[in-house]
């Protein structure tokens, strides 16, 4: 048993390392490098399963490090997801090698690739920061360690232009967002004198006549947040930032950044819905939110063809399907565990599916012409092995039973009924009608159609190794989900 | 036992999706499906009610009763029955396919599993979860194999059924969260239980019923969401069609029986708006299956259209049966499930078969084909006859119980004139049907049918079993009907 505080230090070290190994080294093959951080991640991932918890509240000093930092059992799971990911996202930026060497201007072999393995840890650092916040300033902290790690990774290839264009429109909305944040941490830290979550919720909840001004300062870090998550007004930037970022850093952001702005939202959120003055309001904006996200992404993915593009409109479809739930806390228990557990589970599902998609495009766009639908065309004969893949990673976003896609939708679909929550339910069956199509589109192209190109793909071992494994977890987690649902039910919040 | 069943086939399919294995291993999956389901059949103890061969795992979710449940009771044997009987009929009768055959079998195996389950899960989750299995083999099949608009067929069939099961999923979630938190469980025994307790207030169990019978209606193709069904089923491949309008269908229908009817027997009388209760709209929309479908058939020109068509027809008569919650009503929408299941199985092999040999199946087409295809000949008109509902037939059996069931039931007036416009349903019914059996079999054979070939071999066999278990419900209806008898009687306690 060892502090919680360890694994941070040690993905911070492990990059730090890795980054000083990568600049004293003339070895043009980079690739080592990701081997080295998976190898870490995954030691680091089984060393979460032994941190200590938390301290006993009466304990803890006045001032002491754990005002802001929390390692409750949403913090390490949210953790654990962050590692994940980051490990699927080294295993796919080993194979995107080839495709960086072609837009990054280099004077000798390999020049310039190193960091692109070493970055992804950084993000981890802060992603896994981001899940212990729960005090605003160090949120911040870790929001922008993420941010600024990602305006980074998503200009990465210099040479192509449509990168380009995806970074600077990154760079822009991202510091317009935080900036977002930071006023509205000012403004609740001018109620309340304070910046620690809890001690927010007790003064505010004792804050007379300052409604507008409370829900002023929610709203403004709802705007910051929801760039973060992908919400329906603030989710301009994703389609084009998705589309031109390199595939595994798409990955990243539409997993990693997603689960940590849904637990911060969540966090920032409880202190808010205990003013009982303004809940319904909260409420209600949250609903509002939630149903435009909710038809936006699954409305707006039905005509697109580059299947780069459509995951990023899935991505904030599921970022719908996740308001939905947070939409629907309420006084209210429900027989389906809390608010919480629903989203840590769903997120868990859409990190197994979505890893598992971009996956299979990352291999087969490096050997086709493109990430476009069309490049799918007869992909079951030409590699069976990435179709039945791609199958059930679409089965699992489209929401077939027997799958974990299936079950998280069950879950909030479950808190939402019993919130009463009819017009977001009605939009619900719309969307979920509308996914059956586009997520199926590829599986016909797979099936239906003859492929353009005939050579075989190359799966490198590690990679086959990682999609079986997600297709497992698929399945296994979509019959049984106890052991996920066991790891996130001690989460009292909401 | 029930665990070997559902393994059974999921295996074989992934045997088959891996490569390895052909279509006699898909057959010997089928012919081992069969057995066991004879052997269940045989050794059900008829006399008590409830479920038996059971079999639970552990609960799933924390704090739920969700758990991994199986068992069969008098009505999900019956239907598991008849899955398993089409499953192997369906093999038998599926054309040769050069495209990707391992594919091919591996889907119908999966379709027949997620049936299999869908009748023998003990638990709601599962019972709902296993049908859904059907969906993506049924949308790669048609769109591979599926003849005329097949791609347009497999997204409106996929797209359908998808919405009717998301609305059907909030359905069995809003009934589940309107039991009295005590009783709440996914296992069907103890939600059977709860039958005639009216656990549920009056007031709050018309938008769960609301709900589940959209939910239903659009998997059984139900008046006006029965769209989906006719192209889908004249597009697709031969064994899908049987298993599809066979026995999928009658999942929606079973669901009905066991869910609708036990946990919320008031909400049919309430009144949804205007003087108008649920009751009347139901009857309603069963009408539109019967009169306006039964008219649509009569203005087909293709024989695959018309048998499609009349399938969606006939769900009619079995949602009349439901409507008249009484004994007998009941009985006779379970046993139409089965006989229904049985003719329409039967009448798509034919029409496979006819495919096979002529590609087009328009009536213009055809003609004088019993010449060339004496036993084919022969099995359309038994089947034909079945389907209009002939005496001697189980579809008879049946089709009277529901007629004397719904006259009977003395709730609701309206109900008597349903019966009554009802019955002419039959008169339209035995005009397509003949229309159709004439033009295809009968008077001048067309140049291209001298050259078929009749059915040889086990194919006979198969569509024989088919027709034999119809003359058998036919002749002896009580039979089936003594293994129907104590479960339709605690659900209507």
């Amino acid at each position: 048993m060892f502090p919680p505080i360890t694994l941070e230090i040690l993905v911070l070290c492990l990059g730090l390392l890795l980054l000083l190994v990568e600049s004293f080294t003339n070895n043009p093959d980079k690739r080592i490098l990701a081997k080295c951080a998976i190898l870490g991640l995954l030691c680091l991932f089984i060393g979460s399963f032994f941190v200590e918890g938390n301290p006993a509240l009466e304990s803890i000093a006045p001032g002491s490090f754990w005002h802001f930092y929390s390692a409750d059992s949403a913090a390490l799971f949210f953790k654990r997801i962050a590692l994940l990911t980051t490990v699927g996202v080294l295993i796919m930026s080993m194979d995107y090698q080839q495709v960086l060497a072609k837009f990054i201007p280099s004077s000798r072999p390999g020049a310039g690739l190193g960091e692109f393995f070493c970055l992804p840890l950084f993000t981890c650092t802060g992603l896994m920061f981001m899940a212990s916040a729960t005090d605003l300033i160090l949120a911040f902290v870790a929001l922008e360690l993420v941010t600024i790690s990602f305006y980074v990774l998503v200009a990465y290839m210099r040479g192509n232009a449509a990168t380009l264009e995806a970074g600077v429109k990154y760079l822009i909305l991202g510091a317009l967002s935080t900036g977002f944040v930071v006023y509205g941490i000012t403004w609740i830290f001018g109620l309340t004198g304070e910046t620690n979550l809890a001690k927010v919720a007790t003064k505010l909840a004792l804050l007379e006549g300052s409604d507008t001004a409370i829900l002023f300062s929610l709203l403004l870090v709802l705007v910051g947040l929801g760039f973060k998550v992908a919400a329906v007004p603030f989710q301009g930037w994703v389609p084009d930032v998705y589309q031109g970022a390199p595939t595994p850093v798409t990955a990243f952001l539409s997993i990693g950044s997603k689960s940590a702005g849904f637990l911060l939202l969540l966090r920032v959120l409880e202190p808010f819905l205990g003013v009982a003055s303004i809940q319904a309001k909260v409420l209600c904006i949250l609903t509002l939110i939630a149903g435009a996200t909710l038809l936006f992404g699954n409305l707006a993915a039905l005509t697109q063809d580059n299947f780069k593009r459509l995951l990023a409109y899935s991505s904030i479809g599921h970022a719908g399907y996740l308001l939905v739930a947070v939409a629907s806390i309420g006084t209210k228990a429900s027989s389906f565990g809390s608010i919480g557990s629903t989203i840590g589970f769903y997120l868990f599902g859409y990190l197994l599916m979505t890893l598992l998609s971009f996956l299979v495009l990352n291999i087969v766009s490096i050997h086709s012409r493109g990430d476009d639908i069309i490049q799918f065309n007869g992909l079951a004969k030409r590699s069976p092995f990435l179709a039945y893949a791609l199958l059930a990673s679409m089965s699992s976003l489209a929401g077939i039973p027997f799958t974990v896609g299936f079950y998280g939708k069950f879950l909030v679909f479950a808190q939402a009924i019993n919130a009463h929550q009819y017009v977001l339910l009605a939009l619900g069956i719309i969307t979920v009608a509308a996914g059956f199509y586009f997520y199926l589109r590829v599986v016909a192209a797979m099936w239906w159609q003859d492929p353009a190109i005939v050579t075989p793909i190359p799966i490198s071992p590690l990679t086959k190794i990682a999609i079986v494994l997600l297709v497992a977890g698929i399945f296994i987690f979509g019959v049984c989900p106890k052991p996920i649902l066991t790891l996130l039910s001690p989460l009292a919040a909401l | 036992m029930l665990t070997i069943l559902l393994l059974v086939p999921i295996i074989g399919a992934i045997a088959l999706l891996s490569g390895n294995g052909d279509r006699r291993m898909a057959k010997l999956c089928a012919a081992i499906q069969a057995a066991i389901t004879l052997v269940l059949w045989f050794g059900y103890d008829r006399t008590k009610a409830g479920f038996q061969f059971t079999s639970a795992s552990d609960p799933l979710l924390p704090g739920l009763d969700l758990r991994f449940a199986l068992g069969v009771d008098g009505l999900s044997l019956l239907l598991l029955l008849l899955t398993s009987i089409v499953t192997l009929a369906a093999f038998w009768m599926a054309p040769n396919v050069e495209k990707r055959p391992g594919l091919f079998d591996a889907c119908v195996l999966l379709i027949s599993a997620g049936i299999t389950g869908a009748f023998i899960s003990q638990d709601l989750f599962f019972f709902y979860a296993f049908h859904e299995l059907a969906l993506i083999p049924t949308f790669l099949m048609i769109g591979i194999w599926g003849s005329g608009e097949r791609q347009s067929a497999a997204w409106k069939i996929t797209i359908y059924l998808a919405l009717g099961s998301i609305i059907l999923l909030i359905g069995l979630v809003d009934l589940f969260l309107a039991i009295p938190e005590a009783n709440r469980s996914f296992d069907l025994e103890k939600l059977q239980a709860l039958a005639g307790l009216h656990i549920i207030p009056v007031q709050a169990q018309l938008r769960p019923w609301c709900f589940l019978m959209v939910g239903f209606g659009v998997l059984v193709s139900l008046f006006p969401f029965h769209s989906w069904a006719p192209s889908g089923y004249a597009s697709a491949p031969t064994p899908v069609a049987m298993l599809h309008a066979g026995v999928l269908k009658k999942f929606g229908l079973y669901g009905i029986i066991r869910l609708v009817v036990p946990l919320l027997p008031d909400a049919s009388k309430q009144v949804v708006f205007g003087s108008w209760t649920a009751l009347d709209l139901l009857l309603i929309a069963l009408l539109g299956n019967i009169l306006y479908v039964g008219l649509v058939t009569l203005a087909q020109r293709k024989l695959d259209y018309i048998i499609a068509y009349s399938s969606v027809m006939h769900m009619g008569y079995i949602f009349l049966g439901i409507a008249s919650l009484n004994m007998i009503g009941l009985s006779g929408a379970s046993l139409l499930m089965f006989s229904h299941g049985l003719s329409v199985a039967a009448l798509f092999a034919i029409c496979g078969a006819l495919r096979d040999r002529e590609g087009s199946l328009s009536l213009e087409r055809l003609g004088g084909a019993a010449k060339a295809l004496p036993f084919l000949g022969i099995c359309f008109t038994l089947a034909t006859f079945a389907s209009i509902g002939l005496p001697g037939f189980a579809n008879f059996a049946s089709e009277v119980m529901v007629f004397f069931g719904a006259f009977q039931n003395p709730g609701n007036s309206f109900i008597r004139l349903a019966t009554i416009l009802s019955l002419w349903g039959v008169v339209i019914s035995a005009v397509y049907m003949l229309r159709a059996h004439k033009s295809v079999f009968l008077g001048q054979p067309t140049d291209s049918s001298t050259k078929w070939v009749d059915l040889t071999g086990t194919p006979r066999i198969a569509l024989g079993a088919l027709l034999t278990l119809l003359l058998l419900g036919g002749f002896f209806p009580k039979y089936f009907l003594s293994y129907l008898k104590p479960t339709l009687e605690a659900v209507l306690r």
